[in-house]
């Protein structure tokens, strides 16, 4: 316990001084994390919604595919995009390994299917309920995406959030597609490895609760926005 | 964006008369729908009664075309399907209503059935002062009572200016005040002209709405016609035993 | 209409956001993670970078991983202490060059218990010989690491294979770092470049047993990676690095840099024109 304490009280010096270098870390990590999760949900909500209200053909494999997505090991993701950025492969000459873009890349790979598989399931659940007055206003379900969308904002809201918690804690795909290059693609969570494998458990610690910490304040907005929604729509 | 999305559409023809004839629907080899022949006039107030489980959801669903029955032919005046669509509404026994304010709701069914955007607004006044809903139009609609819920489905039904209105046990699970209020939206709106085919097992509403029955017992059409015939002289065994309140309702 | 606008506005904004920087002055540098955790990059770089106005950008890495990186071109410049290996990539005509810059030594660890009574001894192979003929619990790095080929041939000195020896023997597969929390954890030997045990914080009940045997030399080199394999290696960026590391400035950098009073590496590059 004693630990434990003396990391809590070291991310709050750590807080408290304001240290540039933290702040680009947690900057970055933000940044990246935020990014990866904007583009899985632009890619994530409407095929989610496609997969929930569509019947065509392999629709039963393209569920099974982004259901099994959830479970994408981030090290084999990462890996998967260092193959393609390296210089040695088919996207190298882009020169986007050891940079935040591929970090946002790897991420957003990691984040889409949650985003997805949750949007499906929020607009089936949805459709359950709406099909029968959809179909009797003349709505093909095709054309009642944008509504079943809307609808479903909370529960879709409630996706991009877990795509973003995902995203924020992960480490061992940005590991290997960023690099941990100091003051260019050092995040929370590579920080917190590097400090680990520094045997600074306390330092590491630290900034795990400072990361606890960003996670937590960026839930809190979600929510606040949520409940600001909630009160316009009266 | 919803209306475009859907093919543009003339005005319906009249659809009713409509004739059914042998209309035969089954699940898991039971007959739910068992040989039903009637026709259904235009301007009248139609109540389907029967005890549950008569199959009398199940008609009103067939006839809106919510279920493909399995055998039979309706013949329906108008014969395109789209336009068909156009001139009903359905309202079911719980009302489906949107994550939305009362105006948004009401919006999306507007806006679904290609009602020209300048037209939505007086559209949607008149829905909420039919429902007698005025300074809700920002509540969620999910958030308003049982009766008022219903009120809002009822009048949302009326803001598409149907021919034809389903109305499916709409007084089911709504106290006397409530569904005195209901009826009293479902006698306007017959008096405005429109078409009213409801379901019920509640006799007395029965009573006061109907002005021509089909009688339902399991899965069969037992009895049809005028309401005053049916309620004064039964001719069937089964219709009698239900006037006299000794079949489950 | 909308969605679609908000979709495009999103791509956009992630592909420019993020948009590489000039690779004008910049250098890729992967390195051996010890050289990097001890904060000697973090003490030689900004010098180097004030000089030449090259920016450096470190990843940090096992040597086997790095050499990876350097195969396929995704670095300009590997830092590493695997002599053997680094021969091996040059003979393959994926290094142009290899300077030796600097240079410590590998300690045994293990828990003040002391199990195979090695304490005090200054000969490794026999060090690791009585852990073997005590299957005192070993960790190895396992991971193709400079660290790991010279365990490796220290096990083969001593006529042991090991991995065949049963569960005392056990491979992390992983970082330093890693290694040397999980002997911690485990109270077991293993072998660790001196920087890292140096500044490695979570030690608990480990100790240095054995140091001071000539074979556990640990030396450091450059190793520039070909261009003529890859041609937009930064070939000019790199060989100002190594001029700068091998030459006077730098050397002197690496010998005033000290954790505890006390200097972690050895420069050992040869004088200009000595080669």
């Amino acid at each position: 316990m004693g630990e434990i304490g003396e990391a809590a009280a070291t991310a709050l010096r750590l807080l408290r001084s304001a240290d540039p270098e933290l702040f680009a870390i947690v900057a970055l990590s933000l940044e990246v994390s935020l990014t990866a999760t904007g583009l899985a949900a632009a890619i994530g909500l409407p095929l989610g919604a496609l997969l929930a209200v569509a019947r065509f053909p392999g629709r039963g494999a393209l569920v099974l595919l982004v259901d099994a997505g959830l479970g994408l090991p981030p090290v084999v993701v990462g890996l998967l995009v260092y193959l393609l950025l390296s210089r040695a492969g088919p996207l190298g000459e882009l020169g986007l390994l050891f940079t935040p873009t591929a970090m946002v890349i790897a991420q957003t790979i990691l984040v889409t299917p949650i985003v997805a598989a949750l949007a499906r399931r929020a607009v089936a659940d949805l459709l359950e309920d709406y099909h029968e007055h959809l179909t009797s206003l003349g709505l093909r379900p095709l054309a009642a995406v944008p509504v079943l969308l809307f609808d479903a904002r909370y529960r879709l809201a409630t996706a991009c959030l877990a795509g973003f918690g995902r995203a924020a804690a992960e480490v061992g795909a940005i590991l290997i597609v960023g690099g941990n290059i100091r003051d260019h693609t050092r995040t929370m969570t590579t920080a917190i490895a590097l400090e680990t494998s520094k045997g600074a458990l306390e330092q590491a610690l630290a900034l795990g609760f400072v990361l606890i910490l960003v996670v937590l304040a960026v839930n809190l907005a979600a929510a606040g926005l949520s409940t600001m929604a909630r009160r316009i729509e009266g | 964006m919803i209306g475009r999305l859907t093919a543009a559409r003339a005005e319906p023809g009249p659809l009713l008369p409509l004739e059914v004839e042998g209309l035969v629907v089954e699940a898991g080899g039971r007959r739910l729908l068992d040989g039903l022949s009637f026709t259904l006039r235009p301007q009248r107030c139609t109540v389907i009664l029967g005890p549950n489980g008569a199959g009398k959801s199940l008609l009103l669903r067939v006839l809106h075309g919510l279920v493909p029955p399995d055998r039979g032919v309706l013949r329906w005046a108008e014969p395109d399907p789209d336009r068909r669509r156009l001139g009903q509404a359905f309202v079911f026994q719980k009302p489906v209503l949107l994550r939305r304010s009362v105006c948004g709701d009401l919006a999306v069914a507007l806006a679904a059935r290609d009602v020209p955007r300048r037209e939505r607004r007086a559209r949607i006044a008149e829905a909420v002062a039919l429902a007698g809903l005025e300074g809700f139009e920002r509540r969620a609609a999910r958030s308003l009572s049982g009766g008022e819920q219903q009120r809002l489905a009822l009048a949302r039904a009326w803001a598409l200016r149907p021919q034809l209105l389903f109305l499916d046990e709409p007084t089911a699970s709504l106290d006397p005040a409530a569904t005195r209020m209901v009826e009293a939206i479902v006698r306007d709106l017959a008096a405005r002209g429109v078409t009213i085919v409801m379901s019920t097992h509640d006799l007395g509403q029965a009573r006061r709405l109907a002005e021509e029955v089909l009688f339902l017992y399991g899965g069969r059409l037992v009895e049809a016609g005028d309401a005053g015939t049916f309620f004064a002289h039964p001719a069937s065994v089964a219709a009698r035993a239900f006037l006299e309140g000794e079949l489950l309702a | 209409m909308r969605v679609a606008a908000i979709f495009g506005l999103i791509l956009a904004w992630g592909a420019t956001a993020f948009a590489a920087e000039g690779s004008r002055g910049t250098l890729l540098l992967a390195s051996t993670t010890s050289a990097e955790n001890s904060g000697l990059l973090a003490h030689l770089l900004p010098r180097f970078e004030a000089a030449s106005g090259i920016r450096v950008k470190v990843v940090a890495v096992g040597t086997g991983q790095a050499l990876k990186l350097g195969e396929r071109g995704d670095a300009d410049l590997l830092l590493l202490h695997d002599p053997p290996n680094e021969a091996a990539f040059l003979a393959r005509g994926f290094g142009l060059e290899r300077r030796e810059v600097m240079a410590n030594d590998f300690v045994l660890v293990g828990p003040r218990a002391d199990p195979a009574g090695i304490r005090g001894g200054r000969d490794a192979v026999a060090a690791l010989a009585a852990i073997a003929a005590r299957k005192a619990p070993f960790l190895s790095r396992g991971d193709e690491s400079g660290t790991h080929a010279l365990e490796r041939a220290l096990w083969r000195r001593a006529g042991i294979d090991p991995t065949r020896a049963g569960g005392w023997y056990r491979e992390t597969g992983s970082g330093m770092g890693a290694t040397l929390n999980t002997a911690a954890g485990l109270a077991a030997y293993t072998l660790a470049d001196r920087a890292s045990w140096v500044t490695f914080r979570n030690r608990r009940d480990l100790e240095i047993l054995v140091e001071g045997d000539p074979a556990l030399l640990n030396v450091y080199s450059l190793v520039l990676v070909s261009p003529i394999r890859h041609p937009h290696v930064r070939i000019a960026e790199a060989r100002a690095f190594a001029d700068w590391l091998g030459g006077p400035e730098g050397q002197a950098a690496i010998a005033a840099f000290a954790i505890d009073g006390r200097p972690l590496f050895r420069p050992i590059a040869r004088p200009p024109g000595g080669s």
